[in-house]
């Protein structure tokens, strides 16, 4: 593949820890190679900063194969930067040109408190999970797995809600900071299984009230958590997550 | 002496014998009891859920910001289980015959024999949780193949096995921290275990956010921190994969099986300079339909797509006919290595070979669809339209990734790909229960040395962190605790506790006193270019004598010359990272150790001294048939145990896939 190198100028969000104030910073880094991924040039940059003796900037990032959900930038006003359906750590500097100014912000939500630079604090979504985001089995069914046949296009509906990888672009996303995408995904996935068919109503009556315990503002349908969905979770999730709200309200009990 | 505590009795009845007999916590009880889980990977979280549902008192433990961040969410290609549902010859036998084989007789019989017993309840447990399972078209499960078997045995969710394995424990765990039986603690890092009366009894960590040390007290303490393939630097582990947690526990006294023992995985992207932070995989389960070639002729200049057919060398079908390109890992991956080191490698760096779809694009999946929509004589270009939709459902996520991080499309040109860092078989040595040997200290899942042997087959690590944590350790706990119901908790105020507290506390300050100028990043490099060069696909006397004295020398350096920026009591994910290199470093060594020791060739471990004439592996089982396991004595200081490996099932014969 052919690449070069480029200069550019990256304008990030600083803040000592959750109680301070942040505000951009601005550097120069030279010399970046298209090859590179957006989180490698954040490590050329960081270890330039250690070497001159100041503080590298913290981020969160694990796996950088785009799967464990942790890298969360904002990057020119859009979750994950320009690429569609492409998390931070798959974002690489092929994207950018000679000589761009790149701003890089965290995840902004009410429920989304910074921590410390780019790194925000997400285990709201844990809590969501916490509230009916499962199958209440124990370890130990001995009903055989086959015994259980799933329609294969149910199977791949439930597959494609499955991917989310939980890392909050959606909320990032949303003017309103709503965490439906999220939150309608897991309930599609275990609404579109037998097995999750049992406790259907009551998962998507306690999702929805944790989501908004936790101050996740509501959805008003712009769409646009669909659009930087970085593993392109559909928001006909959303719509079914409406639809098995609207029944389980009808017929709960509670 | 070690004892590994292998039921007595014929092979296939000692499991069953075993729990049968092994000792009970009543109810009442277990809610007394409490339990540390160090990691929320397969292994940790499906441990931690299945041990709070029994109703003991568990607390959790990660480093990410959430327990569904673990790395086995990366593993791809699937989990084996002898369901044979495919009719085609599969049993528990022979997925324990393969495991044993596959891991070149250096795994123990009565551990893989377990491992293939429960394979098969894995996979309804994970059916049950919602784990949305590939499927045909009737509704029923689907499998695949993979290396180093000749059954379809794999359970898969695309090119995301892992993730949606990880996310059925982490969501089973999360109940359980809803019911209020697991305590959860994000961000949070294991740096020592506490030990008193020769009993683990806790933890003590570092909060990540605010840099407070804390102290937990646990009845007993389960490992299950992963793998340790970072010490080279550059692997397919995520950026924080660590050795801290199992090394920290290894200078308390738990032996160190195997640690040599490094899986090499032949199908990453290649290396691009020197900004490279990790290697990505490309899943095993493309070598079901991609074929693996170099140009026969040497420093040739073409693209790949205009080199003709008769002027490709498919060495992996010409060297090994019967298994082809689904010959097992640690023979794809030197088949690699061979013809690139003699000068037929590809792309600007020479160091790939191409891993090309066309054949199978047109021949396996394009026929198959043209004759299923009734298109007679179709086209080349037709064919490959049609076959394109099939392997976009099978494998397009990891497609789509090769894309973004090589710009090139893999469904036009061939992958290129190499052989990079993936997995360790090595890890704490523990008995058939689990237990390291240090009383009541458990480690589970890629952390611990037990079922593969010197190579893991693919789709092997979810089957065996699941079976640890799901299906093993909810018995073999109660066996210990069972005489653990008497104990009351230990306050964190006992003198152990601090006492242990004060060195973790010691230790980050001489990390934080050292000022110098070199960074942490700069050194992991430079441990991971000795252990790549030296301890890495091939080794040799010479090579690993100069690694030890070059990484006993990249210690005093580290310990002299490291500068770590900000402060202890804040969020400082540099010093989290000087910890790790720093037990890195000293693990380093003990891999070249061991990897010294064992003057044989076997599964990942590659002697130079040890191979046939035609270049493969040369087993050597008059001398080195034993589990080497290392008993931390001082600084650069080790004793070795043995524990004898005995076959009586499978009879170890020269491995050969030819």
């Amino acid at each position: 593949m052919e690449h070069n190198n480029i200069n550019l100028i990256l304008k990030v969000w600083k803040q000592k820890n959750a109680e301070s104030r942040g505000s951009f910073e601005t550097f120069e880094v030279n010399d970046i190679s298209t090859e590179m991924s957006f989180l490698e040039m954040f490590d050329v940059l960081n270890e330039r900063l250690i070497a001159e003796g100041k503080e590298p900037i913290a981020f969160d990032h694990d796996c950088r194969e785009g799967i464990c959900g942790m890298c969360s930038m904002y990057i020119n006003g859009r979750p994950h930067g320009p690429w569609h359906g492409t998390t931070t750590c798959q974002l690489h500097m092929r994207a950018f040109k000679d000589g761009d100014t790149i701003v890089v912000e965290p995840w902004r939500a009410k429920a989304f408190p910074v921590i410390k630079d780019l790194i925000v604090d997400r285990t709201a979504f844990d809590r969501i999970i916490q509230a009916g985001g499962y199958i209440s089995v124990n370890t130990g069914v001995t009903i055989d797995g086959n015994a259980i046949p799933v329609e294969k296009e149910n199977a791949d509906k439930a597959f494609a809600a499955a991917a989310c990888i939980g890392c909050g672009a959606c909320v990032a996303a949303c003017k309103n900071s709503s965490a439906l995408l999220f939150v309608s995904a897991k309930v599609a996935h275990l609404a579109l299984l037998p097995q999750g068919a049992p406790e259907r109503k009551e998962r998507a009556l306690n999702m929805v009230a944790q989501m908004d315990k936790e101050g996740f503002g509501a959805c008003t349908n712009t769409g646009a958590c669909e659009a930087v969905c970085p593993k392109e979770i559909s928001i006909e999730n959303i719509a079914r997550l409406n639809k098995e709200y609207a029944l389980a309200g009808f017929s709960s009990d509670k | 002496m070690l004892d590994s505590k292998i039921p007595s009795g014929a092979l296939e009845n000692k499991w069953n014998d075993y729990k049968g007999h092994c000792k009970l916590v009543n109810p009442a009880n277990k809610r007394k009891l409490e339990i540390i889980v160090v990691g929320t990977g397969l292994a940790g979280a499906s441990a931690a859920a299945s041990l709070g549902e029994l109703g003991y008192k568990v607390k959790a433990f990660c480093f990410q910001d959430s327990p569904r961040r673990a790395h086995s969410i990366a593993a791809q290609g699937g989990i084996n289980a002898a369901k044979n549902y495919q009719n085609d010859g599969d049993s528990i036998f022979r997925l324990f015959y393969d495991t044993v084989k596959g891991g070149d007789y250096r795994a123990r019989e009565a551990n893989v024999h377990r491992l293939a017993e429960v394979s098969v309840n894995i996979i309804d447990q994970c059916v049950a949780q919602g784990v949305p399972f590939a499927r045909e078209y009737g509704g029923l499960l689907n499998n695949r193949s993979f290396g180093g078997t000749q059954v379809k045995r794999t359970f898969y969710a695309a090119g995301q096995t892992g993730q949606q394995l990880l996310i059925g424990a982490y969501q089973a765990l999360e109940r359980q921290v809803a019911l209020g039986n697991v305590k959860m603690y994000n961000r949070h890092e294991m740096l020592d275990v506490v030990i008193i009366d020769g009993k683990a009894r806790g933890i003590i960590c570092r909060n990540l956010v605010n840099g407070e040390l804390e102290r937990h007290f646990g009845h007993a303490v389960l490992l299950c921190t992963g793998g340790y393939g970072n010490v080279f630097y550059l692997s397919t582990n995520a950026m924080g994969s660590n050795v801290t947690a199992i090394w920290k526990a290894h200078k308390k006294g738990a032996y160190f099986g195997n640690p040599c023992f490094t899986q090499i995985h032949p199908t990453c992207i290649p290396v691009t300079g020197d900004h490279q932070s990790k290697l990505t995989l490309m899943s095993e389960s493309l070598r079901n339909d991609g074929r693996i070639w170099v140009p026969k002729k040497l420093n040739e200049t073409r693209k790949a797509n205009d080199i003709p057919e008769e002027e490709r060398d498919y060495y992996l079908e010409r060297r090994y006919p019967a298994f082809g390109n689904l010959v097992p890992r640690d023979v794809a991956s030197r088949a690699a290595k061979e013809r690139c080191d003699a000068g037929y490698g590809v792309g600007t760096t020479k160091q790939a070979v191409y891993l090309d779809f066309k054949y199978n694009l047109i021949n396996k999946y394009g026929k198959a669809e043209a004759n299923k929509h009734g298109i007679e004589n179709p086209d080349e270009e037709t064919l490959i339209r049609l076959g394109k939709e099939v392997v976009k459902e099978e494998y397009g996520n990891l497609f789509d990734m090769y894309e973004k991080i090589t710009g090139e499309n893999p469904y036009e040109v061939p992958m290129r790909i190499y052989p990079a860092v993936h997995y360790t078989m090595g890890g704490l040595w523990v008995d058939y229960e689990l237990m390291t040997t240090v009383k009541g200290l458990y480690c589970l899942g890629e952390a611990n040395f037990s079922d593969h042997g010197a190579n893991r087959l693919g789709a092997s690590a979810l089957m065996q962190g699941l079976a640890d944590g799901y299906f093993v350790i909810p018995y073999t706990i109660g066996n210990y605790l069972a005489d653990e119901i008497a104990t009351k908790p230990i306050p964190t105020s006992h003198e152990a506790f601090a006492h242990t507290e004060k060195t973790v506390a010691d230790r980050i300050n001489s990390l934080m006193g050292i000022k110098g100028k070199q960074s942490v990043e700069s050194f992991h490099k430079r441990l991971g270019k000795i252990m790549w060069e030296k301890c890495g696909m091939a080794r040799n006397e010479q090579g690993l004598k100069e690694a030890i004295t070059e990484i006993q020398q990249l210690n005093k350096e580290f310990w002299s010359d490291l500068r770590i920026p900000g402060e202890t009591n804040e969020m400082n994910p540099e010093l989290d990272k000087a910890g790790r290199v720093a037990d890195f470093i000293e693990l380093g060594e003990l891999m070249c150790m061991d990897a010294l020791n064992r003057n044989e060739s076997c599964g990942g471990h590659f002697r130079e001294e040890s191979q046939t004439e035609e270049g493969e592996a040369k087993r050597d089982d008059a001398n080195y048939a034993y589990v080497s396991s290392w008993e931390y004595k001082t600084e650069s200081n080790w004793e070795m145990h043995k524990e004898p490996l005995q076959f009586e099932v499978a009879k170890p014969s020269q491995r050969s896939y030819k």
